[in-house]
């Protein structure tokens, strides 16, 4: 019982407006976005930077979900964890937004992404545009329906360089967390 | 042949694409997890609408949100589009529109314009 007030007050503390840990299902993000609509009307968030924030919601936790995918028939996660995700949504300094999320990937899978972030965030706003464009062009959906463009969108549209980590768990796989401003 | 009507969901958008006077409307929001799933239908009815277009096609897209996953396939829907405009079947033209304060979907817009080989009108909505 302690430790429920303990970690009520540091969630109080890091202004923490919503946070889950679970299976990241379609329902529910659906409801996650509904409640994150009226929760921004109530904050009386001015329209753009409302925009802005669900547009980048909705890229952060559909990252989490279709990587959540990959280990939906698979049996690498069974002696680690029942293949949950989290997500935290906090309000940050000012009138800003923070998006922190964290979930499972696949060690091969953690390269191809740790160069492309690297990549993303040494460019700028117009080299980005460029990426975006080419990958958009270029690339095909995958069967999950991943265009390989969250990442760019994310870091285009937030206008800060992408903060992620990634946590060794096993030999095949690792922990990843991504952290994204909204100012 | 017959109108596509998809109404609106929680994440994907109102479609109405009328092949008898050339209109075709997308409206909302297309933040599904699966957009393959979602705009199926939509390029099934695209592909028999290519057969046989109007003169003039009018796409209007007036989306508020949309995710990557859709923003891959609005491009494929342009692709189909510009197939008919570049057989001499007919003439398609594009109007995008956005919110006055909504710069993303002004810039979204822009970025299509340029990858896009279809005439694009890119307007703010009034009032």
């Amino acid at each position: 019982m302690n430790h429920t007030f303990s970690l009520f007050q540091s969630m109080e503390r890091d202004k923490i407006i919503l946070s889950f840990k679970g299976d990241i299902t379609q329902d529910l993000l659906a409801s996650v976005y509904q409640i994150m609509e009226s929760r921004m009307d109530q904050d009386k968030t001015d329209s753009k930077r409302k925009k802005r924030f669900y547009h980048i919601l909705v890229e952060c936790l559909q990252n989490v979900y279709h990587h959540m995918e990959d280990f939906r028939n698979v049996h690498e996660l069974d002696e680690i964890s029942d293949g949950s995700a989290i997500f935290i949504i906090a309000k940050a300094k000012g009138e800003g937004y923070r998006i922190i999320t964290g979930n499972y990937i696949k060690k091969d899978e953690s390269e191809d992404l740790k160069s492309k972030l690297e990549k993303i965030n040494s460019m700028n706003t117009d080299e980005l545009r460029t990426y975006y464009l080419e990958t958009l062009s270029t690339t095909e959906l995958s069967q999950k329906g991943g265009a390989g463009l969250g990442m760019i969108d994310i870091a285009r549209k937030s206008g800060h360089k992408i903060v992620y980590s990634f946590d060794g768990v096993s030999d095949t796989v690792n922990f990843f967390t991504l952290e994204v401003t909204i100012n | 042949m017959d109108k596509l009507i998809i109404e609106p969901g929680i994440k994907t958008p109102h479609i109405v694409f009328d092949a008898a006077n050339g209109s075709l409307e997308i409206k909302g929001k297309s933040i599904p997890e699966n957009s393959i799933e979602f705009y199926k239908p939509v390029y099934d009815w695209l592909d028999t609408y290519t057969t046989q277009p109007k003169d003039q096609t009018l796409l209007t897209v007036q989306l508020e949100y949309f995710n990557t996953s859709s923003s891959k396939c609005l491009l494929d829907l342009f692709r189909k589009l510009e197939n008919i405009h570049s057989s001499g079947k007919g003439k398609v033209n594009v109007k995008w529109l956005y919110e006055e304060d909504d710069e993303d979907i002004m810039e979204a817009g822009d970025d299509y314009q340029t990858i896009v080989k279809l005439p694009f009108s890119i307007e703010k909505i009034s009032g």
